[in-house]
């Protein structure tokens, strides 16, 4: 792999920018690999690129139905923040976040990791006990985050309305300076051509169609291009993961649903942080590109159509004219769904099964971009060695059947 | 937006009438203290959640207030049928 440098852009530009070097290979499957990635989105990306680099594994493949990161992960709304209230699911989001810190270098790909902060508003008198507990949990777990005022939330971001004769008056906010966003569509190709430069084969236009198994383990997967083996198999087929599970007879304790999101036409810059709002339901960010970037609320009913309810886009829109009366005039461009699998307690599964060398990581829910590094780091070290890496322990599938479930339905960031 | 019929009501009505109750023909297990811990974290969250045809609760929130099943195609939305709690559908495909 050709390391990308200011000297490579010039060396490039002297001959048109014609001889680049392919971003990856596009190969064609081997009859047997030691892992296979069953889903080429941003986690499976850096799930195989964790196998590779940390655990020396390098007869991977990740196998991918579309175009890789074509799925989810074109589709949310690239927020990026850690502040969750129980441990568990906070030192989990931790990691991802110090791992984005880094991550533009350790891949050498631009992912445009901005810290642009997160605002989390508090619109009712328990909106601001939460965020306050939530804070103060956050603090003790050494993540940065502070409890503003209205009038500093006005300060931070100034389009916004905190006038106490809105509807659900602005009463204050919890602040995550180190969160923001990246670049969605990077953070899947960063990941797959680092992974690509580490000898895993990234193989696209091909989709899982079964999971052979024998005498109660893993030999090999059912491909649309024929049967391929592997000593394990790691799903991260988000949207889709019951149906993969079915595949090897298993059920799962999620369901899968609609959520949405939209952009505006492009307007000069206006918003330099991130807004959510669990109470009037909607968050928005301003893209380097210039448009909104609004993200809705998840439908109450199952479906796999990739696309939503007219009723909760119309009902987010009013959630954000509402904070922000400037925006009535801004014209929408796109509006499209993603399937999220959603958890009961709003956490992941990252999991072994009961099928031995099959492993699940699934059930991000509505919140999943942000766990892209942290998410790949630590199921690759599940699968690598067979167990929960010590992070993940508290997210196996067997917390369905011990009711030690983490309840993060207040932190993920909008209720649903 | 779906246009739900409900089997009380003999009308078709917007989906922001009712509300959704979630899978279809669990049976609440009789003696749940003789259940394992594995049955009943079956019982309790794990769910067929297919690509295709589904049975699923429904409750008409603003109308009779009363719940019913539904047959719907989780891929294409489409309806295919609502019967009465009890009643066992009519439609019923091979779930993916």
């Amino acid at each position: 792999m050709k390391k990308y440098s200011a000297f490579s852009l010039l060396k490039n530009a002297l001959s048109y920018h014609e001889n680049w070097q392919k971003v990856w290979r596009n190969p064609t499957p081997k009859s047997d690999y030691d892992v296979i990635v069953v889903g080429g989105g941003g986690h499976g990306l850096a799930t195989a690129y964790y196998l590779a680099k940390v655990h020396g594994l390098t007869n991977i493949a990740v196998i991918e139905k579309g175009y890789l990161g074509g799925g989810n992960t074109a589709r949310n709304t690239t927020i990026i923040r850690s502040n969750y209230l129980w441990d568990e699911a906070a030192q989990l989001y931790e990691l991802s976040l110090k791992l984005w810190e880094g991550l533009s270098q350790e891949l050498n790909y631009n992912v445009m990791f901005s810290q642009r902060g997160v605002l989390n508003l508090g619109h009712t008198l328990q909106d601001m006990r939460d965020i306050e507990r939530r804070v103060n949990a956050n603090r003790l777990n050494g993540i940065d985050g502070e409890v503003v005022s209205p009038q500093r939330v006005k300060e931070i971001a100034p389009l916004i309305n905190i006038s106490a004769d809105s509807r659900y008056p602005i009463l204050g906010a919890s602040f995550q300076p180190r969160g923001g966003t990246a670049r969605h569509d990077a953070v899947a190709w960063g990941y797959a051509r680092g992974a690509d430069a580490l000898g895993v084969d990234l193989i696209q236009q091909t989709e899982v169609t079964g999971i052979r198994r024998q005498d109660g383990a893993v030999v090999g997967v059912e491909t649309t291009k024929g049967f391929i083996g592997a000593r394990k198999v790691a799903c991260v087929t988000a949207g889709n993961s019951s149906v993969v599970a079915a595949m090897a007879g298993l059920r799962l304790p999620v369901e899968s649903r609609p959520l949405q999101a939209l952009v505006s036409e492009p307007v000069k810059p206006c918003l330099d942080t991130v807004v959510m709002s669990n109470a009037v339901h909607g968050y928005i960010s301003q893209s380097d590109k210039g448009d909104l970037v609004i993200g809705a609320g998840v439908d109450s009913y199952n479906g796999y159509g990739q696309r939503g309810s007219f009723h909760i886009v119309e009902h987010t829109v009013q959630a954000i004219c509402e904070l922000f009366p400037a925006f009535s005039r801004v014209r929408m461009n796109r509006q499209w769904g993603g399937i999220v699998d959603t958890c009961p307690d709003a956490c992941p599964i990252i999991s072994k099964t009961s099928v031995d060398g099959l492993y699940f990581n699934c059930g991000w829910g509505t919140g999943g971009f942000k766990a892209t590094p942290g998410s790949g780091y630590v199921f690759a070290d599940t699968v690598a060695n067979d167990r929960p890496h010590p992070l993940a322990a508290a997210f196996t599938l067997d917390r369905f059947n011990s009711g030690a479930l983490i309840d993060e339905h207040g932190a993920a960031g909008v209720a649903h | 937006m779906l246009l739900i019929h409900c089997p009380h009501c003999r009308e078709a009505r917007e989906e922001e009438e009712y509300s959704y109750r979630g899978e279809a023909h669990i049976v609440r297990p009789l003696a749940p203290e003789s259940l394992s811990d594995e049955e009943w974290g079956d019982y309790l969250f794990f769910r067929s959640n297919p690509k295709g045809i589904h049975h699923e609760m429904w409750y008409h929130a603003v109308g009779c207030r009363r719940y019913f099943n539904v047959t719907r195609d989780t891929l294409t939305y489409e309806i295919l049928e609502s019967y009465l709690i009890g009643q066992q559908p009519a439609v019923t495909g091979a779930t993916s």
